[in-house]
């Protein structure tokens, strides 16, 4: 009787996959990562927090931050919105509907800055109208606002659909049966069911948000302490020979990326222990 | 139709509502956008022009920066990027707001003294230390194994320098034959290993990674270069350069609508003072007035420099010749077969 | 057909879907292909047939579709790793399987090019065998791997976790082999994970931009992609072009989706 079991691979091997995993892993995910944190350390603590308190890196977070607290909700509206009227329905169109609530995805960011400039620029279709008017929208906050709705606009919605699409719609059928209002449903029933993924697509909305590069890039003008987001802001350091400072603001970056990692695979935790306890 | 647009932008609006709140700038707001290796040098001038306004009119004055390639700083103005003034690489970028937009008058040149350039500057070569591949002179670029790094002249203002230059130098070498000329400046991009979009990706490139032999290169940016990374470059300077002119000018139908024409002539006209041209000279740029220089400021040699007015009859002529679609960048930049 | 309109909200949350996507996608997208669609199509081709534009495109197609053919067999190798295999550091391995959606392209591109340049960490080792890490299409493709793979891990994860070892013990009974077991049992339940998640890699390849300029050296007709070629067009002034460009791009992302859909919806009816 062979010891081992038939639907496995003998420990060698096992290991020996393990170990390349690991290594492939590290070699591509881990050293970016290190590397931002070394350069930015490079030239000492002092010129890596003197780098984050400047006027300029400061009004980069903020804005930075605003566009993220815009863009954020609407999308989160907006994907709850789809996934509602996408699963919960059937009508003729849906698939295309689906695959245009996709199209942003696929669609390269500076494609999505492009379409504002077309649109708002001074010698696009409204931009006529908006200098009459003496209203700005690109090369300004609202524009790169545009620019990170546009780019974010499907991470809700991605995620709710195919988990909406998966728990049917019978709990609710039966919520109606019982009398309740629409708004009841959606809080009492739907929304429990979904929470971890709705939280998990907020997460990559926002995570997106706070580092689009390409699409802000193309409608923000650069004005140093304006409209400069943060991605945009390493950008301008690093142009200006200050590597360790744009590192350090690198590292802000890259830490919110390892925050929503740490959260996100603290929600699929929370999550997987809950479904396994329903079960 | 004519409702879309203001249909369209007010729906827009009423998604950002509360994005725009009114920016409460106490006292006047210039917008300068410059190009690349300005970055310092507008640091300083700021400073000092605030300093100056605050001193006559009593009132502060508070200058935004932009900096970025010099046609992408250019197009940026044409799509509507508020500037009061632009401080660009050459007046062919300037040109095309004045055609494309019509944000200033197209003799915008005439408005300020030494063709509206208040500092110049020439392209030099910069070579790793001790020159181990010994370039002398444009000549020694098109050598195999030579790495040439430059900007694309499609996008910087600074590359098309470089590559003026280096026509001028390679016209007076084969007495105007325009089938040799074309041969070297082939030979020449055949030894461009990277072609960044701006002078500042290009210097990265050079000094930062390490690539390449010789960086055609603004002489502010050579001695730079020679600051930010000590003891690692040197710079050559060779038989014949280009005197480069960045011009300034107040994008005037902008600055008319943001009350600021005054703030942003003064601002332009203060590039001309002594205090002004001595930070020119500091920065490592040839101010029009030297002896307003500082006595321990860098010396730069004088060297024999072409013109684009006489050797290649104005910018508008030199760009349709070399840089438009079908130029003679686009033959010699050709794909390898 | 009358059930389905039995859960209210249908009207409320398919206006506001609609009325929001075309705000803020189909018009602004349709303002592209006015400003395209203004060329005829002889105007189109000459466009998009320059030689320049040719080989952008080989580039941009080229190095996605080999980063994500490559972020395939990486992709399949962790996943399996990260399902079959228990050992200490998994969970961390599997959150760090994200890490390139969650981080900026810019940070992405600064250090990737850092690493790879040929002083960098990584570029110092690869130039001692010849190869030049960035400013190549080699960077490029290093760029492009980095941004796709997780859709890889995240597509055949689901789908290898819900694998039963049924038709594997039953192979196994049979006397197959482990690597026969893979190529001919599970191997063929992945593959349309696998072409989904070449698929998602491969059209998020095509767009990307902020990591691969730093890398990629951007020399004309050698490392310059598509999008950086848009944004180059557009500094000359040549917003036709940029435009026809983009939408040339747009469409092959918009066919690529739908196909992707497609796929997808074939799957779960396969399922059921």
């Amino acid at each position: 009787m062979p010891h081992r079991c038939p639907t496995t691979e003998s420990a060698p091997a096992r290991w020996l996959l393990i170990g390349l995993a690991l290594l492939l892993l590290s070699l591509f995910l881990l050293l970016p990562l290190l590397a931002v944190f070394v350069e930015a350390f490079r030239r000492g603590a002092e010129v890596f927090f003197a780098a984050l308190h400047t006027d300029a890196a400061l009004s980069a977070v903020r804005l930075t931050l605003l566009a993220a607290a815009i863009s954020v909700p609407l999308n989160t509206v907006f994907g709850l919105a789809a996934a509602w009227a996408v699963t919960k329905h059937r009508f003729r169109g849906r698939a295309l509907l689906i695959s245009l609530i996709d199209l942003p995805f696929a669609v390269s960011p500076v494609i999505a800055g492009l379409v504002w400039v077309l649109l708002f620029g001074a010698k696009g279709w409204c931009g006529p109208w908006l200098a009459a008017h003496d209203l700005k929208i690109i090369f300004d906050v609202p524009g790169i606002i545009l620019a990170t709705v546009f780019v974010t606009f499907p991470f809700v919605a991605r995620e709710l659909i195919p988990l909406m699409e998966a728990q049917g719609n019978d709990q609710e059928l039966a919520a109606v049966t019982l009398g309740a209002s629409g708004w009841q449903m959606f809080r009492r029933v739907t929304l429990p069911n979904i929470k971890w993924g709705l939280l998990y697509g907020v997460l990559l909305c926002n995570a997106r948000a706070m580092g689009e590069f390409g699409a802000v890039s193309v409608v923000s003008g650069h004005i140093r302490g304006k409209t400069n987001t943060l991605p945009l802001h390493v950008e301008v350091l690093y142009n200006e020979y200050q590597f360790s400072a744009a590192f350090a603001c690198a590292t802000l970056l890259a830490l919110l990326a390892l925050v929503t990692l740490g959260l996100k695979s603290a929600v699929e935790q929370i999550s997987h222990q809950g479904a396994t306890r329903r079960t | 139709m004519k409702s879309i647009p203001p249909l369209l932008t007010a729906a827009a609006l009423l998604l950002l509502l509360t994005a725009c709140g009114k920016r409460t700038a106490s006292g006047t707001t210039l917008l300068n956008v410059s190009y690349d290796p300005t970055r310092e040098f507008y640091a300083d001038i700021n400073q000092a022009f605030a300093k100056h306004w605050l001193t006559t009119h009593d009132s502060a004055i508070t200058i935004e920066q932009s900096h970025g390639g010099s046609g992408k700083q250019a197009r940026a103005v044409i799509d509507g990027l508020q500037a009061d003034v632009v401080t660009l690489a050459l007046a062919g970028d300037i040109d095309e707001i004045a055609r494309r937009a019509q944000l200033l008058p197209r003799d915008w040149q005439a408005k300020l003294p030494d063709n509206s350039a208040p500092y110049t500057s020439t392209i030099v070569l910069v070579v790793r230390k001790g020159n181990p591949k010994g370039i002398k002179d444009w000549g020694d670029l098109v050598k195999d194994g030579v790495q040439v790094i430059t900007p694309n002249p499609k996008t910087s203002g600074g590359a098309r320098w470089n590559y003026l230059a280096a026509w001028a130098w390679a016209a007076k070498q084969f007495d105007g034959d325009h089938a040799r000329i074309l041969a070297y400046m082939t030979r020449l991009f055949k030894n461009v290993p990277v072609l960044d979009t701006g002078a500042r990706g290009s210097t990265s490139t050079f000094a930062q990674r390490g690539i390449g032999d010789v960086f055609l290169s603004w002489e502010n940016e050579a001695y730079l270069i020679e600051h930010e990374f000590p003891g690692k470059t040197d710079i050559i300077y060779p038989s014949l350069s280009i005197l480069a002119e960045p011009p300034v000018a107040v994008v005037e139908a902008n600055a008319a609508k943001h009350g600021t024409t005054a703030a942003a002539r003064a601002y332009l006209e203060f590039l001309y003072t002594d205090a002004a041209q001595a930070l020119a000279a500091k920065h490592f740029y040839r101010p029009r007035k030297p002896q307003s220089a500082a006595p321990d400021a860098v010396k730069l040699p004088p060297l024999p420099l072409i013109t684009v007015d006489a050797e290649f009859g104005g910018w508008a002529k030199a760009q349709a010749t070399h840089f438009d679609d079908g130029g003679t960048f686009d033959q010699v930049y050709q794909p390898e077969k | 057909m009358h059930n389905h309109r039995v859960i209210p909200g249908f009207g409320l949350s398919l206006g506001f879907t609609i009325t929001y996507l075309s705000l803020i996608i189909l018009i602004p997208l349709a303002a592209l292909f006015l400003n395209a669609g203004g060329l005829g199509p002889a105007e189109w081709w000459r466009i998009l047939s320059t030689p320049r534009v040719l080989a952008a495109a080989k580039l941009t197609f080229g190095a996605s579709a080999a980063a994500a053919a490559v972020s395939v067999g990486v992709g399949l190798l962790v996943t399996w790793v990260l399902v079959r295999y228990r050992f200490p550091g998994r969970r961390l391995l599997d959150a760090m399987v994200d890490l390139p959606f969650a981080l900026p392209t810019a940070v992405a591109g600064i250090t990737l090019t850092s690493l790879y340049a040929p002083n960098g960490w990584l570029g110092g080792y690869l130039a001692k065998w010849g190869i030049q890490g960035a400013y190549s299409p080699f960077g490029v493709f290093i760029a492009l791997t980095f941004i796709g793979f997780p859709f890889v891990v995240r597509t055949v994860q689901p789908v290898m976790e819900d694998l039963g070892s049924e038709l594997e013990e039953a192979a196994a009974t049979l006397g197959a082999g482990r690597w026969t077991v893979f190529r001919r049992v599970i191997l063929p339940a992945l593959v349309p994970a696998l072409v989904t998640g070449f698929t998602l890699a491969f059209a998020r390849a095509i767009g990307e931009y902020g990591s691969v300029i730093f890398i990629s050296g951007n020399l004309p007709m050698k490392t310059e992609i598509l999008p950086l070629l848009i944004v180059s067009q557009l500094e000359q002034y040549k917003y036709r072009d940029a435009a026809v460009i983009a939408a040339g791009m747009l469409l092959v992302s918009f066919t690529l989706l739908f196909l992707i859909n497609l796929l997808q919806r074939q799957l779960d009816w396969h399922k059921r």
